[in-house]
């Protein structure tokens, strides 16, 4: 039985400009746009190799690779932009996306409105140099088969009740090459990786359903290391307490957030509206806030895309700028935005290195990376203690935000608290609030920060994130039940 | 562009000749291409234009131990085909031995005329010019409307293929446009409040353009007037969209796949339960005139057709693929998509009211009546507060609370219960059909629902 499946980090379709006259063809395409009249020519070339495994009770149900390439090719002119993608990287190809793009802004090559004020690509900045083996380095299928099995095997050994018992594992490998006519040229490697387990459990009437998945960034042998027991006596503990439990009375209590992914109510009540893709679109309510209070003392969060193996860490964004460390909120006082090149041109706010894209079919936008509010001064017991009635969120699950920042998440696992001390297990609670409202709430951080792998959804599609926080109080939220 | 229409007989020739070179005797393909065009303004100005082409294969290959592999590509090369191939054959040595997908029986069935003539593009300039007026009918509504933070008009054309190594041959085309305004609204002293509306249609020409302006404006008028609401349970009416997302979210308990994976609520002998009230009644109809993103097949080329699902309140039938038609000895529905394991979903949802059964509820009228409800417009977080292997959801809405004919909007708060209970408590259909873009399905009328606010 051959045991691997072929990989594609090398071949005709390569993006190394060292295998490949990519400096040339760009440089004539660039040269081109910027000829007809365009402020700046931007092309995101991109090369993905996939593999999702499912394993489902004590078999293998699915294993699914798929592979692809594109480009996008984006023009500005004054603030506006046409943006064109497309599969076809021959020469014709990104021509004809090229110009399809430029007659968005009424611009054409033939035209010559302007003579050109391109020098030419920089040098060549490869954060992928050093990456060139790392889809060969990641577990061949016979190890993925054999972890996930491991996996479902084991929550089988922890769990009472199981229905369904599920392990997955998704590889996600991509090569980008990002050329712009103010001479930007930088060529980067990716792999994000995830692994996670989830469960049924039923008893009668009584259901649950509880799943984790865990996730890193540029370390090809993650899977080999990863702690499959361990996690699967955490998904049982979880689906046998929440088996019973339930469904939480709904109105205005304090509650605490566990740490880790609890951090998606920093993430979707706040975060989104500090992209500058929210301040173009007048959709934010902290548009002109730098410098004022918009959340507790207590709370100084932080974006940023450097943390080493965490999910939305990146070696440089999608528009060739390497990430930093931004502090976005410090003692309560908004600090700064995130930007992309879009943004900085249209709402005056510096590139914090969030150009940010799921893949050349969309064009960047701003979006979070490593985003968490940091650890406080308190204990966890201090945070419950403090609670007279209210909610406990252990585990959290998806959540979003609208377009008047009314955001809103579901808590996978809770309990109530009473007098200080936590109580019963309650199922069934979704969390609404508005930003404005909920982070000047957010009075007590404990001393325990811890991050967790996501995906976030937004304008430039799905992008790899990482959530988190340490353990905090929120004073009074609505919380939504039966 | 060279995003030229797929050829289906070279795509074929290049298969079956790779295939035989490789000793596969069993494959199959499905293929995509698309086309599109995208404009979005903001207070007057383009704000970003788009265009995309794109084409993926995906490629099944069964090997001589009759186990299944896949791969899929954006490549359309000949390498990539390869590649794809190839690939697809590796993958097939890790291959369900206990869930073999095959052929579909139907993949050869005359399939329905869905007469949706191919429109032609408009262009994205003509598309810039109509949303910016668009844009600016909306502003011009209400003082109070100051942005359309999401908006977008899209025309485009897509092509589909299915064939297989037994001689199935599918294609088929299609056109398809769109509008989208959601209006952002704030009064000094007052929380912003927004509401939207979308229209569809086979191409941009045939866009209700009006419609859809004055239902953004109507909607997004009517919530600045708002209030907290009480904390209790209410009687509720969901408008035809809102009731279509809840119902779609809960679509695998009428999903066979689901209910051999055992996450679905409905057992495999649960066909004949009596699911609801015996007025209710659902079709995933495909075919619908009003449905324009139909196919006239699935991924595995079954034709797509009108399937009953909830009869009179009783299950009577599942969504199938041809993996589990055969477990459940029946014929695919046509639901199916193209995989090892092979997925499955619902196409188009038809609720309708047992024509000759009266609800014992005619009074109530989402108008008209003066008694006490929340309505319902529309729901979020979805994919976040609805537990479908539970029946459980707890989500927020945006509607009004009624009161003698008043409508207040509700401030923010969130609905929640189970769909089995909700299904069995429902209390009235209005008789008139609303066709929405999703669907189409009558305002429905339910009791005793949970309700959480922020008074």
């Amino acid at each position: 039985m051959q045991t691997t499946l072929q990989k594609s980090s090398a071949g005709f379709n390569d993006l190394n400009p060292g295998h490949h006259p990519w400096r040339q063809r760009l440089d004539a395409l660039l040269n081109a746009g910027v000829s007809a009249g365009a402020d700046l020519v931007e092309v995101f070339l991109e090369r993905t190799d996939h593999l999702g495994v499912l394993a489902e009770q004590d078999k293998i149900t699915s294993v699914g690779p798929s592979f692809g390439m594109g480009a996008g090719i984006r023009v500005f002119r004054s603030g506006r932009d046409g943006f064109v993608s497309t599969n076809d990287l021959s020469d014709q190809g990104l021509e004809e996306a090229l110009h399809q793009a430029l007659a968005m802004l009424q611009l054409n090559a033939s035209t010559l409105a302007s003579p050109s004020s391109f020098d030419g690509l920089g040098p060549l900045r490869d954060y992928g140099s050093s990456k060139n083996t790392w889809l060969d380095s990641t577990p061949d299928l016979v190890t993925i088969t054999q972890r996930l099995l491991e996996g479902t095997h084991c929550l089988q050994k922890r769990g009472q009740h199981l229905d369904v018992r599920r392990g997955s594992f998704a590889r996600d490998w991509q090569e980008v090459l990002v050329a712009a006519s103010d001479g930007t040229f930088a060529r980067d490697i990716r792999l994000h990786q995830s692994s996670g387990l989830s469960v049924l459990a039923a008893d009668g009437e009584h259901r649950s359903s509880i799943a984790r998945r865990y996730g890193s960034s540029d370390r090809p042998d993650d899977l080999c290391h990863w702690n499959v027991d361990a996690s699967a006596q955490e998904v049982c503990d979880s689906a046998a307490k929440m088996l019973r439990a339930d469904y939480v009375d709904g109105g205005q209590m304090p509650v605490v957030l566990a740490n880790r992914f609890g951090g998606v109510i920093f993430h979707e009540a706040c975060g989104h509206l500090l992209e500058t893709t929210q301040v173009e679109r007048g959709s934010t309510p902290f548009a002109d806030s730098i410098g004022e209070s918009i959340a507790h003392s207590a709370v100084t969060a932080i974006d940023e895309g450097v943390s080493g193996g965490a999910f939305g860490s990146i070696s440089m964004d999608d528009e060739g700028m390497e990430p930093q460390r931004t502090v976005l909120i410090e003692n309560g006082i908004l600090q700064c935005f995130l930007s992309d090149r879009a943004g900085e041109m249209r709402t005056g706010h510096a590139r914090t290195g969030s150009g940010r894209r799921q893949s050349h079919g969309f064009a960047a936008a701003s979006r979070m990376r490593n985003t968490y509010i940091d650890a406080g001064p308190h204990s966890i017991d201090d945070l419950i203690s403090s609670v007279d009635h209210g909610l406990y969120c252990k585990s959290m699950g998806a959540g979003s935000v609208g377009a008047t920042g009314q955001f809103n998440f579901s808590v996978e696992e809770g309990y109530l608290i009473k007098n200080g001390q936590l109580g019963q297990p309650v199922k069934g609670a979704t969390l609404i609030g508005d930003a404005k409202e909920v982070m000047p709430r957010i009075s007590m951080c404990a001393d325990d920060l811890e991050l967790a792998a996501g995906y976030c959804g937004s304008v430039s599609g799905s992008v790899f994130v990482t959530v988190g926080q340490p353990h905090v109080k929120v004073d009074s939220i609505t919380v939504g039940g039966r | 562009m060279t995003n030229a229409p797929l050829n289906v007989r070279s795509l074929q020739d290049q298969l079956q000749s790779l295939a035989r070179r490789e000793g596969i005797s069993k494959w199959d393909l499905g293929a995509s291409r698309s086309s599109s065009a995208s404009v979005q303004v903001d207070r007057g100005e383009a704000k970003q234009l788009k265009a995309a082409q794109r084409s993926s294969i995906t490629v099944r290959v069964w090997n001589q131990q009759g186990l299944v592999g896949i791969t899929s590509t954006s490549d359309l090369s000949d390498s990539g085909l390869e590649k794809a191939l190839m690939g697809a054959h590796q993958a097939s040595e890790f291959g369900n031995p206990d869930d073999v997908p095959g052929f579909s029986p139907l993949a050869t069935a005359p399939q329905p005329d869905l007469h949706r003539p191919v429109q032609e593009a408009q262009g994205i300039q003509r598309l810039l010019e109509q949303l910016l007026d668009a844009e600016r009918q909306l502003l011009g509504r209400h003082p109070a409307i100051g942005t359309l933070p999401y908006n977008a008009m899209n025309e485009g054309s897509s092509e589909r293929i299915y064939l297989n190594s037994e001689g199935a041959l599918r294609q088929a085309q299609r056109t398809q446009a769109s509008i989208f305004l959601m209006a952002r609204a704030e009064e000094s002293g007052r929380k912003p409040r927004s509401g939207g509306a979308v229209r569809l249609a086979l191409g941009s020409r045939d866009l209700d353009l009006s419609g859809c302006i004055d239902e953004a404006a109507e909607r997004t008028i009517s919530h600045l007037n708002y209030q907290p609401i009480d904390t209790g349970r209410y009687l509720v009416c969901f408008t035809p969209e809102a009731f279509l997302d809840l119902i779609g979210s809960f679509s695998s308990m009428l999903n066979a796949r689901a209910v051999l994976d055992g996450v679905s609520l409905s057992k495999p002998e649960s066909i004949g339960d009596q699911l609801a009230v015996p007025f209710f009644n659902l079709t995933d109809n495909g075919l619908h005139p009003a449905h324009v993103g139909a196919m006239p097949f699935d991924g595995e080329g079954t034709p797509t057709r009108a399937l009953p699902l909830i009869r009179e309140g009783r299950l009577e039938n599942f969504l199938h693929s041809e993996a589990t038609a055969r477990h459940f000895g029946v014929n695919p529905t046509g639901h199916a998509g193209m995989g090892a394991k092979v997925s499955v979903g619902p196409d188009w949802f038809e609720v309708s009211r047992t024509p000759s059964m009266n609800t014992g509820a005619d009074h109530l009228d989402h108008a008209t009546s003066v008694d006490t409800f929340v309505l319902i417009e529309s729901l979020s977080a979805l994919h976040a507060g609805v537990k479908a292997s539970q029946g459980a959801f707890s989500l927020p809405f945006d509607g009004w609370l009624v009161q003698g004919g008043e409508r207040i909007s509700v401030e923010a708060a969130t609905v929640a219960g189970d769909i089995r209970e909700l299904l069995r408590s429902i209390v009235h259909l209005e008789p008139e059909s609303v066709i929405t873009h999703e669907g189409v399905s009558p305002y429905v009328w339910v009791d005793g629902l949970a309700i959480t606010g922020e008074a």
